[in-house]
Order: C-alpha cells, then sequence, then structure tokens
C-alpha cells in the first residue's frame, strides 16, 4: 500500500507538471481509466435493457435507394423528452456508415478565413464546451400513412428524435479561424464515402449551431456521426452534417447533391422549394397510437411530444373528439427551445368511438395545422402531402369500440 | 515590402485610412485566434480536400468527356445498378429525370445545376468504390447521363468550359425558400408555399 501510495503521489506530481505545461491534459485523463483487465467483459461493463423488454426497438422504414437506410424511432414506446442514443432515428443518404477512428480524424476549416486551421479531436475537446437538448427530424418525417398500414406512431412519426448534445458552438471554431468580410455561408463536409455536403448560411453557424462530440453524456454514436457532427438546432436534419471533417467559409452555397434539388419538394404547377430550412411546430400523441389497444374503458393519461423549428413550445391542446374541441395539455417543465417537449392530458374513455389529436403552438405564434388547412395554404389536396416533405399538419387517431386504434389522418 | 518601398507620406495617410474605416465599419470581424488551438494545415492539403464544385464551375478540374466515352464507363462503372440506359433496376432508382424516384421521362427534373451532377459523381460515384473515378471518367459519366436526359446531344464534349454553361431544364423551377436567413426571422407561414 505503501509504494502504490508513493507512486500514486509521483503520478500526481508528474501529471501537475505536465499539466503545467500545457500538454498533459488528455494522458492525465487517461492514466486515471481503470486498466482493461479490470473491465467488465459481460454486458453489465455497458448495461443492457431487461430481457423482458424486448418491445422498445427501431423499425426499419421504407427507405428510397440502395444507399439509404431509414431506422425509426419507437415513440410509443419512451418517455420524458430524451431518446436513448442506441434508439435515434437514422435516415442516410450515405454509402454505409463509416468506421472512424478518433485519432486520424481531423477537422479542417478553411475557405474566406483568416487562420485556416484543422483539428484534431483532441484540440476540439480543449475548447470551452457547451450542452444542449435539441431534438433533430428529418424533413421527409410524418408523410401521412407511412408504413405498412400508416398505423404506427413509429413508421409516419419516427424520424425524429431528441438529444443532449455536447460539443464546441461553431461560432468559436469559426473566430478561432476568423471569418472574412464578405463571407455569407458555410459548406460542410462528412468523411463519410459519399462526403456529404451541406450549405448552412453563416449566420445560423455563427448563431446556435453545435460541433458534437457527445450525445447524452457519451460519445456519440457511430450511426448519429462519431467522432464529429453538426448539430443545427430546429432545423432540417439534412443540414446536420454527420463525420464532419471539412467546413469551407464562403459566400454562396454549394448547391451539392442532397440540397439542390434532391430535398426539394415539387408544387404542383412545377415548381420545387428547397434551402426550407427551419421546421415547423408539430405534435404527435404518442399513448395511445394507431396500432395499440386499450383494454378496456377507464382512465387513461394521454401522452406525447411537440417540437417547433420556432423555438419554444408555448401550449398545447388536445382534443377527444377529432378537432371540435381543445383543452391545454400539461408541458413537462422546463420546456428547452428546439426540443422535444413532453405533453400529458387526463383522460377518461367511455367506450366510445373517439378521435385524439393534438395541436402544437409556439413562440413565434405559429399553430400546427390540420391537413386541410395546411392544403388549403397550398392550393392542393390532401393527398398531395403522401409525397411531399416538410408536413406538419395535426395527427389524428381513431379510438374504435374494441379499442383498437387506427390514423384517421385520410 | 510594398509599403516600405513605398514610404511616402501620402501613402501612410491612404493606409491609415483603410486601417480606419476596416475597425470602426466591421468590429465584429476582428477575430484574433483566443484559444490558440489546432495546426496550419499546408495548401496541398486543403487543395486536396477541396474538392466541391459550385455551380459555376471555378473548382472544375483540367480534363473532358464525350457522351461515347461516357457510354463506355457508364457500361462498366454504372449500369449494374442505375440500369441500361439510365433506366434503374429493381434496386436502384433510375436516372431519367435526374434525382426522380421513379424512372419515367417527364418534362424537367430535380437538379437545378449540371455542376451538381458531376460533384456528386466525382465525390460519390461509383458506390462500389467512391471518389475512384478519373477526372475525365467523371466528364465521360455526366456527358452520357446529361445526354440520356436529353439535355446535350451526343456530339457534345463536357469539361471545365461548357459544363457550367449546361442549363438544366428545370433551372428556373426551383425557389429557394430561406435562402437569406437571419438570427430570428420568422418562419415563413406555415413553411407552405403560397400561390
Amino acid at each position: 500500500m505503501g509504494s502504490h501510495h508513493a507512486d500514486r503521489r509521483q503520478f500526481l506530481a508528474e501529471s501537475a507538471a505536465l499539466a503545467s505545461l500545457a500538454v498533459g491534459a488528455v494522458e492525465s485523463v487517461e492514466a486515471q481509466a481503470p486498466p482493461p483487465e479490470a473491465r467488465l467483459k459481460d454486458n453489465l461493463a455497458y448495461g443492457q435493457p431487461s430481457r423482458f423488454d424486448t418491445t422498445v426497438r427501431r423499425a426499419l422504414g421504407a427507405a428510397s435507394a440502395i444507399t439509404d437506410t431509414a431506422l425509426t424511432t419507437p415513440l410509443q414506446d419512451l418517455d420524458g423528452i430524451i431518446t436513448p442514443s442506441g434508439l435515434h432515428f437514422l435516415m442516410d443518404h450515405v454509402n454505409g456508415i463509416p468506421e472512424i477512428d478518433p485519432r486520424q480524424h481531423r477537422l479542417l476549416m478553411h475557405g474566406m478565413v483568416d487562420r485556416p486551421l484543422t483539428f484534431t479531436m483532441d484540440e476540439v475537446r480543449r475548447f470551452p464546451s457547451v450542452s444542449r437538448i435539441y431534438f433533430l427530424e428529418c424533413n421527409a418525417n410524418s408523410r401521412p400513412l407511412r408504413g405498412p398500414n400508416g398505423d404506427s406512431v413509429q413508421l409516419v412519426h419516427g424520424r425524429t428524435s431528441c438529444s443532449e448534445w455536447t460539443g464546441v458552438l461553431l461560432s468559436v471554431l469559426l473566430k478561432e479561424c476568423g471569418v472574412k468580410a464578405g463571407a455569407s455561408w458555410i459548406v460542410a463536409e462528412g468523411s463519410d464515402a459519399n462526403k456529404y455536403t451541406m450549405s448552412i448560411p453563416l449566420s445560423k453557424a455563427m448563431d446556435d449551431t453545435l460541433v458534437a462530440y457527445a450525445q447524452n453524456g457519451e460519445p456519440v454514436r457511430p450511426h448519429n456521426g462519431y467522432p464529429l457532427r453538426l448539430v443545427v438546432p430546429g432545423w432540417e436534419a439534412i443540414r446536420s452534417v454527420k463525420w464532419l471533417s471539412r467546413i469551407a467559409v464562403g459566400d454562396r452555397p454549394a448547391m451539392a447533391w442532397h440540397e439542390a434539388g434532391n430535398n426539394a419538394d415539387t408544387r404542383p404547377d412545377g415548381k420545387a422549394l428547397g434551402f426550407r430550412f427551419a421546421l415547423g411546430p408539430k405534435s404527435i400523441i404518442t399513448r395511445p397510437s394507431g396500432g395499440q389497444r386499450l383494454p378496456g374503458r377507464g382512465f387513461y393519461e394521454i401522452t406525447g411530444l411537440a417540437w417547433t423549428g420556432g423555438g419554444a413550445v408555448t401550449r398545447v391542446d388536445v382534443s377527444v373528439d377529432g378537432g371540435k374541441t381543445y383543452r391545454e395539455a400539461q408541458l413537462q417543465q422546463p420546456v428547452h427551445r428546439y426540443a422535444h417537449t413532453r405533453f400529458r392530458f387526463a383522460w377518461e374513455w367511455n367506450g366510445e368511438e373517439a378521435v385524439l389529436q393534438s395541436r402544437c403552438t409556439d413562440e413565434q405564434g405559429e399553430v400546427q395545422p390540420t391537413i386541410a388547412e395546411a392544403a388549403k395554404i397550398l392550393g392542393v389536396t390532401p393527398e398531395y402531402f403522401l409525397q411531399a416533405d416538410h408536413f406538419n399538419g395535426i395527427q389524428p387517431w381513431r379510438i374504435n369500440r374494441d379499442g383498437s386504434i387506427q390514423n384517421a389522418l385520410l | 515590402m510594398l509599403f516600405c518601398e513605398r514610404n511616402s507620406v501620402s501613402t501612410v495617410v491612404v493606409v491609415v485610412g483603410m486601417l480606419t474605416v476596416l475597425c470602426t465599419a466591421a468590429p465584429a470581424l476582428a477575430q484574433g485566434p483566443t484559444y490558440r488551438l489546432g495546426t496550419t494545415p499546408s495548401a496541398d492539403e486543403i487543395k486536396a480536400r477541396d474538392t466541391a464544385v459550385s455551380p459555376d464551375g471555378r473548382e472544375l478540374p483540367q480534363g473532358s468527356g464525350t457522351v461515347k466515352e461516357g457510354a463506355s464507363v457508364y457500361a462498366q462503372k454504372c449500369q449494374a445498378c442505375h440500369g441500361l440506359n439510365g433506366t434503374g433496376t429493381p434496386l436502384h432508382r433510375g436516372l431519367i429525370p435526374l434525382g426522380n424516384s421513379k424512372p419515367v421521362k417527364i418534362q424537367g427534373s430535380l437538379v437545378p445545376y449540371a455542376t451538381t451532377v458531376w460533384d456528386f459523381i466525382n465525390r460519390a460515384m461509383p458506390s462500389t468504390k467512391p471518389g475512384s473515378l478519373t477526372p475525365n471518367e467523371v466528364y465521360a459519366a455526366t456527358a452520357y447521363v446529361l445526354f440520356l436526359n436529353e439535355i446535350i446531344k451526343e456530339n457534345d464534349v463536357v469539361d471545365a468550359t461548357t459544363l457550367p454553361q449546361i442549363k438544366m431544364p428545370n433551372r428556373d423551377n426551383f425557389i429557394a425558400v430561406e435562402l437569406d436567413w437571419k438570427p430570428g426571422q420568422r418562419r415563413p407561414l406555415g413553411n407552405y408555399p403560397r400561390r
């Protein structure tokens, strides 16, 4: 024991000496981790769900091309506002999930800057950090009736998740490089096989965009961009570039494949709308929801999630009569801006047919529309939204007398 | 060196004046390094990694390709997924019209710039070995795909000069909704296009 303590004192002294030279921070942290032989070898080393919990899993959604993968979050099985990292949705347009050694990973920042810089992961982690709770949502989430029968909140709406992200504000890194006058855009690129590319206005990059290395307290999972991803709060998640390895500062968007036209919505008049950044206010009742069955009349707590690209959710109203009347639901506090917001609503089912739906209002005063209202704004029929993105219409679930629940949108 | 050689009073006044303008007009741009982390990349490293090609094509490399050459590249490296003449396979969407999920010829397409086609082929194709095509192969494959979509003619040559000049049929039908976004800006109501 005595010699052990002596070793430890010597180690601490050496660590302090190294730290005073500002070169030893990373090494001393690694030295504090238990040696490999002391780590648990079975799944206690990384806790796993109960063996009786077999339902909470991601589901395979419809993908549109051979290189696309769609895994949806089981919103109906989750509580609170944080999506466990292993259940975060995945909707990729890349050629497989890259395996990136963080020791080899570099973030290159260049273009219209005074000082082009390359950062190692250790260097990125040495910058002042922030933790923020943000949702991500695929712009193609919530297409009506999606999935085999459209009766599942997971298959229709499961392309959204919410995490606590930790990283460096992009503005800090950009200031370190010194953005030149006249710059107005950044172009972010991933180090996946396709070098996925997206453009973001400099104003958003300097505002609240995050370069994240941690998700829910641990390193970002590989399918979510390990070791580094962009998180662009409130915006269509196609902008939140995974496996981030390059940021070019410039004065125009790149018009890359996935932003130039590939994610544009075609309107009936032939026009195509792209660069639609902020997502609309949306709320979904996750329980009771399509595909579930109520065992009998009596008390139920209606619960669900609301979120908006407009900032904070300020109000969620719930209707149990298909939208004829609404009453205000209770919001889980605190409400975070650009985050999933849990709502709850007490309900007594009398055994008769009922249609449950929720309506979100955000801090900008924007109200989630019904599909009919959204169609009226557009001048289209509701069927238009079967193939359109950015749909944030109200989702009704019909409770039948036998307790079965169906999607009642169309 | 330039200023030393022109060490006259008038030059000094001009320089001081310029500095004053810079300091007063753009204080937010005075961004010195605060944390002094990171290393300076070499010009070669930046050049090697900066492969993106924008609509004016200024970043395009030397080289060229014809439709005929492109048909050959396509048969060897593209057809297995994209099908004969770009009409798709059960596994993959076709290339006509570009970017559409159904291999059916309709007026226009979902790609506003020909440079975007070049850039995506260059960075992402073929899916078995992305980034492996030479510039000439990318020019040729681009030419063939544009020919299949009836955007260029059989004898047209695609290179750094001609590619940015090709007007995609649906170019004027794209609306970039929030191109001039500013913090705190109100979302376009409903974010749905209104007539």
